[in-house]
C-alpha cells in the first residue's frame, strides 16, 4: 500500500480509478467490505496504529494508512453506493462511526505526541540564544557632532534658523565688524592664527582661521531679512596648544537674534531655554559682567552644577568634580549686539537691538557626559564615538 | 591682577571684619572677576630685633652666623654675649641693623615650626627671617634688613602689615582702569556703597612742596613733544640730592611683593608702587646721564637702543621713543633704554609721566614682543590727568623716603584735548536692560563712576553718532531688506548729556553708558522673559542632508571622527599626487602651531587615514571610519590680500566682493576608510572583507540619501590603486542636456599610499565633495511612486561580453533597451572561466517587468527582454550566454 510517497494528488487519482463501478452490478463480495466485521476490523486495526504511533511521523503514517485516501474504512465508504440502497444508511452510518472513532483517536494521539515533542524534542533542539550574532561592524555619529546638532535644534524648535559660514575668514568679519578695533588688545584675547598671503608677499593677508562663529553673525546680518533669529554651530580655531581643556581647532555654538525691543531679560529667557533642554530644567542660570568687544552689555553665563546642585559648596559637603565644588558652571558668553556691529551692518541700531550668545560645544559635551580630555574629541579612537551610539 | 585688602582698603572703608568671599562676589558681579583670593601673612611671634654681635663660624662649608639680638630697648645696654643668640646662614648684614627675629614656638608659612635647638655646635633661640620665610615674595638672596627707624622690639606683622587678604582679578581689556589699586578701590567702595576717596587727590603736602600740580619749574630738565599724534602729555619732575642706598620701608615692599612685584631699589620701587596704586606707568632717568632736552617722537630710520634687558633694539619708524640730543633713550611705555638707568650711585632723578598713544604703545610692544607692566597699562587706557599726579606724589615720595630736594614745579608739554560728551535718552539703559531702572538711578549710577551729566529734553539722540553720514550704502540691506525707519519726528524726552571721566577713555557710546548702569545695578535683577522668535523655516535642504548623509554612513558601521585640519609638509608626496594635482596647493598659516604642520588640509584623506592606522594600532584591525568637514583650496589667482573695510558704515556690495574674491574655496567633504572585515567572522562562519565595493558603496549611499544616482567610471588618480579607483560623478541636467558633475572618487588605495600611512594591505577609501552632491540635490523633489499591483514578471538573463566592459554600460544598456516595462534590473552573479574564452565574462541579470494598468503577458515580458538584450549587444557587444 502507498502511504508516504507520492503527491496528494497522485493518491486522488489512484482512488478514482479503483473506484468501483456504480450499483448497476449488485455484487456481494464487492460490499464484503462494509459488512459489521470487516468494519470493526478495519477500525481495531487503525486504533492499533494510532496508539502504537510512537512519533508524529508515524502517526501521520498511522493516518495515510488508516484514515487516508486508501484506508480500508474510505475504500469502503467507496462501495457504499454498490449497496442496494436500503442497506446504505445503515452501513454509512457503522462506516461513518468507525471514521469518527479513527479520527478522534488520531486527534489525541496527535495532541499526545505534540505535547510530548514539545517536552522532549524541542528541548533537543534548544541553541544558546545569548550567542553573540554581531556580524556587522558598529558605526556611530562623533558626539561632537550630535551635541552641536542637539543644540541647533534646540533653537530651531523655538524658530532660529541655522547659518554657516567659512572658516577661513576675511578679518573683517573676524575682527572689525565685531568691533575688535585695530591693535586694541581685545585682539589678543583669542590666539589668533594668521593665514598666508597666497601670492608670497611679505605683510598681511587679511584673512585669518576664524576665531569664533561670530563673523557668522555678520554674514547673517548683511544677507538675512530681519527680523533675524540664527543660530550658528562650527569649527574655530586658535593659536593655543592642546591640553585636557583645549584644542587649537574646535566647535563653537552662537546665536544671535536681532528684532525690535529686544532686551537682556530675552537674552536670559534664551539662555535659560537652551540649559533646561541640555540639562534639565530646574537649573538656575547666572550673569555676570564680561568683555566681548561686539556684544555691550556682555556678560558670562553660569548655571547651577547639574551634579551637586550646589550641594558641594556647604561646609562638610562631598566635594564635586564637575564644579570643582564652586556650585557654578561657567557655560557661556552672551550680551546684547554691540550697535557698532549693527552700524558695520547697515543696520539702524536706533530701531533694532540684538542679542548674541555663544559656547564652546566640547565643553558642553564634556559637562553633559562627564568627559574628562577634550583631545578624545579629535583622536578619531573609534571608541569614543562607539560609546554614544546614534544619539546622546 | 592681585591686590591686597589693606591697600584697598584705604580708599574704600568696608566695614569690618571684611568677609573675603563677599568681597570676592561683589567685586565680580561688578565685572572684576575675582578668579582665586589667599589670605596671607598670620604670623606670630615675629618681633624687631637689633644684631648686636655676630661670630663668623668658619669650620663649616658655608658661611655661618652666630648672632647676639636684642630685642627691646633694655637689651641694648645689655652685654651682647648674655643676649639672646642665633644661627644665621646669611653675610647681607652687620652689627647694628634691625632684622626680623622669628621666636621659637612660631610657625612660618608651609607649617615651618620654629624651637630653640641646637645646631652648628650653637644653640639657635629663634632665626632671622628672610622674605620668602615670611611667604613675601620669592627673594632668599639674604635676610631681611630694616630701615635704621624701624621700633625695636614691635611686633613685625603688624609694622609691616603682612596679614593681609590677596584678590587676585581678571580684568578685562575694556577696563583699563581697572589695572590699579585706585580702580579696584573705586569699584570696592561702590559696591559697599562706602565713600570713596582718590588716590590721585593731591595731597596738601604734595601740593605744598610743589605749588599747583601744573605749575612749571625752570629748573626742571626740559621737554616738548614732537609728535602729537605718540604722546598728548609729557610731564618730568626732579628729586635732587636724592640718597640712592636708601632702603625701601617694609610696608611698600611688603606690598609690592603682595603684588607679584619684586622690590629693586627705592627709586625703582617708588615708581613702581605708584603704577600700582594709580595705573601710572613711571619712568626714572638718572639726570646725569641725560644729555639735552627730551623730545617725544616716532623713530627715525636706522636708529636703534639698548634697553634695560641689555638687546640692542632696531627700531621701527613708528616706534614712539623718549630721546635727547644723544637720540633714542627710552621705548615709549614700554621700556627704558641702558644708558639713562638709575644705578646705586644716582641721586639727581628725573621722573617721566606721559600720557601715550594706546594703539602706538600695543603696537610697538607687538613689533618688539616686548611686553612691559606698563605697556599692559598704556594699551588699556591709562588716565589722561595722571602724570601730573603721578609724578607729584613720586618726587614727595622719594623725597620724604630718600632724602633730596623736590626741583619746584614741572616739565609739562601737552595737546589740547577736550572731553568727550555723550548724549542719551535717559531711558536707553532700561531699554536695553528690559529694567524700568528710572532717570534717578542712571544719573546716579552714572556719578558714581565719576561721570559729570547735565540733563534737558530734547528729541531722542541716536545711540550710534559716530557712524557715517552714508552708513546704509548699496549694502544688500539698503536693497529693501529693511524698511527704511519711518521719519516721523519723535517726541522729545530726558535726554542727558554725560562727560566720562578721565579714567575712563573706554566710555564712548550710549551703549557703554548702559552697561556701567546695568552692572551697577546688578546682573542678578534682570528678569528673564522667554524669547519670542518667529516661526522659522527650519533646516535648509543641505543641512538636512548632510544629517542623513552622516546617520546613514553611521548605521553602515562607519565610525564619524573629528581629525586635525592641520597638515603635514608631506602629506601631498605621502598621497603620491602629482605636481600638478589641484590637491597640492594649500592654504599656508603664517604662524603655525608647529612647524611641521604649516598648512590646512586639501583633502580629509590624511586624516582619516592617520586615524585608521591609530585606530588599528591600538586593537581594533576592522575599522571604518568617516569625517564631514571643510577642506581648504587656495583659488588660482586670487588678490594677495583681503581689504579691512570700514565699520562706521555697512559695506557695499562690491567690497563684500572683495572680501570673497580673496578667501580658499572651502567645500565641504565627506570622506570615509576602511581596513580590515567590514563583516565579522564568527562562529556563523568567515567574515568578509572591506574592499574597493565598499568603499564606492558608501560614496552611492550617501548619494542616495540625496535621493541622487552616483555615476560610477574607472579612474587613475592617487592615493588609489589604478585598477581599483572609481570616478564618481553625476549626470545633472543643464541648459544644454545633461552635464557631468563629478562628486569624488572611491576605490582601494594605492599600495604605496597604504605603506606610507602604515595601514593595512588593501585599506580603502572614499571622499566625495558634499558641496557639489548638496548643490545637485537642490534641483528637484521626489516624485511620489506610482504602484501598480499587477503581477510582474521576472526573466534572468546571462550576457557575455569583453571583461574590459563595465558593467555600469552593460546595465545602462539593459535599461534603456528594455523600455518603460522594466521596473528592476539587478546583476546577480558575474562569471568568469575557461569555457567563456579568454577576456571574455558573464553577468547575469534580473529583470523584473511590470505594467501600471494590466498584467504582463509571457510575449510582452520576452519581448521587452529582447529588446534589452538586443540594446546591449549594440552599445557594448554583449551577447546571450549559450
Ligand atoms: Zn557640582
Amino acid at each position: 500500500m502507498r502511504t508516504l510517497a507520492g503527491s496528494a494528488r497522485a493518491h486522488w487519482k489512484q482512488a478514482i480509478r479503483t473506484m468501483s463501478a456504480p450499483n448497476k452490478n449488485y455484487d456481494p463480495v464487492e460490499v464484503k467490505a462494509l459488512s459489521p466485521d470487516e468494519i470493526e476490523r478495519a477500525l481495531a486495526s487503525a486504533l492499533a496504529a494510532i496508539a502504537v504511533a510512537g512519533s508524529l511521523d508515524e502517526l501521520k503514517a498511522a493516518r495515510l494508512a488508516h484514515a487516508g485516501d486508501r484506508a480500508p474504512l474510505t475504500l469502503a465508504r467507496a462501495e457504499i453506493g454498490a449497496l442496494p440502497p436500503e442497506a446504505r444508511a445503515e452501513a454509512g452510518k457503522r462506516v461513518g462511526a468507525a471514521q469518527g472513532q479513527v479520527k478522534a483517536a488520531i486527534g489525541r494521539r496527535q495532541g499526545d505526541l505534540e505535547k510530548e515533542r514539545d517536552e522532549r524534542v524541542l528541548i533537543a533542539e534548544a541553541v544558546d540564544v545569548t550567542l553573540p550574532a554581531a556580524r556587522a561592524v558598529q558605526g556611530a555619529r562623533h558626539p561632537v557632532s550630535l551635541t552641536a546638532e542637539l543644540l541647533s535644534d534646540v533653537f530651531v524648535a523655538m524658530g532660529y534658523e541655522v547659518a554657516e559660514g567659512p572658516e577661513v575668514e576675511a578679518e573683517w568679519y573676524n575682527f572689525d565688524a565685531l568691533n575688535f578695533p585695530p591693535d586694541h588688545p581685545a585682539r589678543e584675547m583669542q590666539d589668533t592664527l594668521f593665514i598666508a598671503r597666497q601670492d608670497g608677499l611679505p605683510g598681511s593677508s587679511g584673512i585669518v582661521a576664524r576665531t569664533h562663529t561670530s563673523p557668522v553673525q555678520i554674514r547673517s546680518l548683511l544677507t538675512r531679512p530681519l527680523p533675524l533669529y540664527v543660530v550658528s554651530p562650527g569649527r574655530v580655531y586658535r593659536n593655543e596648544a592642546s591640553d585636557a581643556t583645549h584644542l587649537a581647532a574646535f566647535y563653537q555654538i552662537e546665536g544671535l537674534a536681532v528684532d525690535e525691543g529686544l532686551t537682556m531679560a530675552d537674552l536670559r529667557g534664551a539662555i535659560q531655554a537652551f540649559v533646561d533642554v541640555l540639562f534639565g530644567a530646574g537649573l538656575r542660570t547666572r550673569l555676570r559682567p564680561d568683555y566681548f568687544p561686539f556684544t555691550e552689555p556682555s556678560a558670562d553665563v553660569s548655571m547651577e552644577c547639574h551634579v551637586c546642585r550646589g550641594a558641594s559648596v556647604k561646609p562638610g559637603a562631598d566635594p564635586c568634580r564637575t564644579c570643582r565644588s564652586m556650585g557654578w558652571i561657567e557655560l557661556a558668553g552672551c550680551g546684547m549686539v554691540n550697535p557698532r556691529v549693527l552700524v558695520a551692518c547697515g543696520i539702524d541700531p536706533d530701531r533694532y537691538s540684538g542679542f548674541a550668545f555663544g559656547l564652546g560645544v566640547e565643553r558642553a559635551l564634556m559637562l553633559a557626559h562627564g568627559i574628562g580630555d577634550i583631545k578624545d574629541t579629535t583622536d578619531g579612537d573609534v571608541r569614543f564615538s562607539r560609546a554614544f551610539g546614534m544619539e546622546l | 591682577m592681585r591686590v591686597p585688602l589693606s591697600w584697598l582698603r584705604e580708599y574704600a572703608p568696608i566695614p569690618e571684619p571684611a568677609d573675603h568671599a563677599d568681597i570676592a562676589r561683589r567685586l565680580t558681579a561688578a565685572g572684576l572677576e575675582v578668579e582665586s583670593h589667599e589670605s596671607v601673612g598670620d604670623i606670630d611671634g615675629l618681633v624687631i630685633a637689633q644684631v648686636q654681635a655676630i661670630e663668623e663660624l668658619a669650620e663649616f662649608k658655608k658661611p655661618i652666623r652666630y648672632c647676639r639680638v636684642a630685642a627691646s630697648e633694655a637689651d641694648l645696654a645689655a652685654d651682647p654675649q648674655s643676649l639672646r643668640g642665633v644661627i644665621c646662614g646669611a653675610t647681607n648684614f652687620a652689627v647694628g641693623d634691625r632684622v626680623v627675629l622669628v621666636l621659637p614656638g612660631s610657625v612660618l608659612p608651609g607649617g615651618f615650626e620654629i624651637a630653640a635647638r641646637k645646631t652648628y655646635g650653637r644653640v639657635s633661640e629663634g632665626m632671622i627671617c628672610a622674605p620668602d620665610e615670611l611667604g613675601v615674595g620669592e627673594d632668599h638672596a639674604g635676610i631681611i634688613v630694616l630701615a635704621p627707624d624701624a621700633p625695636l622690639g614691635a611686633d613685625f606683622t603688624a609694622y609691616a602689615g603682612l596679614r593681609d587678604e590677596v584678590f587676585e582679578i581678571a580684568v578685562t581689556p575694556d577696563r583699563g582702569y581697572a589695572v590699579s589699586i585706585r580702580g579696584v578701590a573705586r569699584e570696592l567702595a561702590t559696591a559697599y556703597g562706602v565713600a570713596f576717596s582718590d588716590p590721585a587727590d593731591p595731597e596738601p603736602a604734595d601740593l605744598a612742596l610743589l605749588g599747583s600740580l601744573t605749575e612749571e619749574g625752570p629748573d626742571v630738565h626740559p621737554a616738548s613733544i614732537g609728535d602729537p599724534g605718540a604722546c598728548d602729555r609729557f610731564v618730568l619732575r626732579e628729586v635732587r640730592g636724592f640718597s640712592p642706598s636708601a632702603r625701601t620701608p617694609a610696608w611698600m615692599w611688603v606690598r609690592l611683593a603682595r603684588c607679584g612685584v619684586r622690590s629693586v631699589s627705592l627709586a625703582v620701587d617708588v615708581t613702581n608702587y605708584l603704577m600700582l596704586e594709580l595705573g601710572q606707568p613711571l619712568h626714572a632717568f638718572d639726570r646725569g646721564k641725560l644729555t639735552g632736552p627730551i623730545v617725544v617722537r616716532r623713530a627715525a630710520a636706522g636708529e636703534t637702543l639698548e634697553t634695560l634687558d641689555h638687546v640692542a633694539r632696531a627700531l621701527h619708524p613708528d616706534d614712539i621713543l623718549i630721546t635727547d640730543s644723544s637720540g633714542p633713550i627710552s621705548m615709549a611705555g614700554t621700556m627704558g633704554g641702558l644708558a639713562t638707568e638709575i644705578d646705586d650711585a644716582s641721586a639727581d632723578l628725573v621722573i617721566e609721566g606721559a600720557h601715550f598713544s594706546d594703539v602706538g604703545i600695543a603696537k610697538m610692544a607687538r613689533r618688539h614682543r616686548l611686553h612691559s607692566e606698563a605697556s599692559y597699562r598704556f594699551e588699556r587706557g591709562v588716565d589722561r590727568e595722571l602724570p601730573l599726579i603721578a609724578t607729584a606724589r613720586a618726587v614727595s615720595l622719594l623725597a620724604s623716603l630718600g632724602g633730596g630736594a623736590v626741583v619746584p614745579g614741572c616739565t609739562h608739554a601737552q595737546v589740547p584735548a577736550e572731553p568727550v560728551t555723550i548724549s542719551m535718552a535717559a531711558g536707553y539703559p532700561d531699554a536695553v536692560a528690559g529694567v524700568a531702572y528710572g532717570r534717578d538711578t542712571v544719573i546716579r549710577r552714572l556719578a558714581e563712576i565719576g561721570c559729570a551729566v547735565t540733563q534737558e529734553v530734547a528729541a531722542a539722540p541716536t545711540i550710534a553718532p559716530w557712524r557715517d553720514p552714508a552708513w546704509r550704502t548699496d549694502s544688500t540691506r539698503a536693497a529693501g531688506a529693511v524698511p527704511a525707519k519711518p521719519e516721523v519726528q519723535a517726541d522729545t524726552v530726558a535726554v542727558l548729556h554725560v562727560t566720562p571721566p578721565s579714567w575712563r577713555p573706554d566710555l564712548t557710546d550710549p551703549a557703554d553708558l548702559a552697561e556701567e548702569v546695568i552692572r551697577l545695578e546688578g546682573y542678578e535683577e534682570l528678569p528673564v522673559r522667554m524669547p519670542r522668535a518667529p516661526a522659522g523655516r527650519g533646516l535648509t535642504a543641505a543641512q538636512t542632508l548632510l544629517r542623513s548623509a552622516s546617520r546613514t554612513l553611521a548605521e553602515s558601521g562607519i565610525v564619524e571622527v573629528h581629525t586635525d585640519p592641520f597638515a603635514p609638509v608631506r602629506d601631498a608626496d605621502s598621497l603620491g599626487l602629482a605636481a600638478d594635482d589641484e590637491r597640492r596647493p594649500a592654504v599656508r598659516i603664517a604662524n603655525p602651531l608647529s612647524e611641521d604642520e604649516p598648512f590646512l588640509r586639501t583633502t580629509l584623506l590624511p586624516g582619516l587615514l592617520r586615524a585608521l592606522a591609530r585606530n588599528v594600532g591600538r586593537g581594533f584591525p576592522d575599522v571604518a571610519l568617516y569625517e564631514s568637514g571643510l577642506v581648504f583650496r587656495p583659488r588660482p589667482g586670487a588678490p594677495g590680500a583681503a581689504p579691512i573695510l570700514a565699520t562706521d558704515r555697512g559695506p557695499t556690495a562690491q567690497e563684500l566682493a572683495s572680501l570673497a574674491a580673496a578667501l580658499p574655496d572651502q567645500p565641504q567633504h565627506i570622506g570615509a576608510v576602511f581596513a580590515g572585515d567590514r563583516e565579522l567572522p564568527g562562529w556563523w562562519g568567515p567574515g568578509r572583507a572591506a574592499t574597493w565595493a565598499d568603499a564606492i558603496e558608501a560614496a552611492r549611499a550617501v548619494a542616495r540619501a540625496a535621493h541622487l544616482a552616483l555615476q560610477v567610471r574607472a579612474a587613475a588618480r592617487m592615493p588609489w590603486h589604478p585598477g581599483r579607483c572609481a570616478e564618481l560623478y553625476l549626470l545633472v541636467p543643464g541648459v544644454s542636456g545633461e552635464a557631468e558633475v563629478r562628486v569624488g572618487y572611491a576605490g582601494e588605495l594605492h599600495p604605496r599610499v597604504i605603506a606610507a600611512y602604515g595601514l593595512p594591505a588593501r585599506a580603502c577609501a572614499t571622499e566625495l565633495s558634499f558641496t557639489a552632491l548638496a548643490a545637485a540635490e537642490a534641483a528637484g523633489k521626489v516624485a511620489g511612486p506610482k504602484l501598480s499591483s499587477y503581477p510582474a514578471a521576472t526573466q534572468d538573463v546571462a550576457l557575455v561580453v569583453g571583461s574590459a566592459v563595465p558593467a555600469a554600460s552593460v546595465e545602462a544598456a539593459l535599461v534603456s533597451g528594455a523600455g518603460d516595462l522594466l521596473e528592476e534590473v539587478r546583476l546577480f552573479d558575474v562569471y568568469t572561466g575557461a569555457q567563456l574564452g579568454e577576456d571574455r565574462k558573464s553577468l547575469a541579470y534580473t529583470l523584473r517587468f511590470r505594467a501600471p494598468d494590466r498584467t504582463l503577458t509571457a510575449a510582452e515580458a520576452s519581448a521587452a527582454r529582447d529588446a534589452a538584450v538586443a540594446e546591449a549587444g549594440r552599445r557594448v557587444g554583449a551577447v546571450l550566454r549559450g
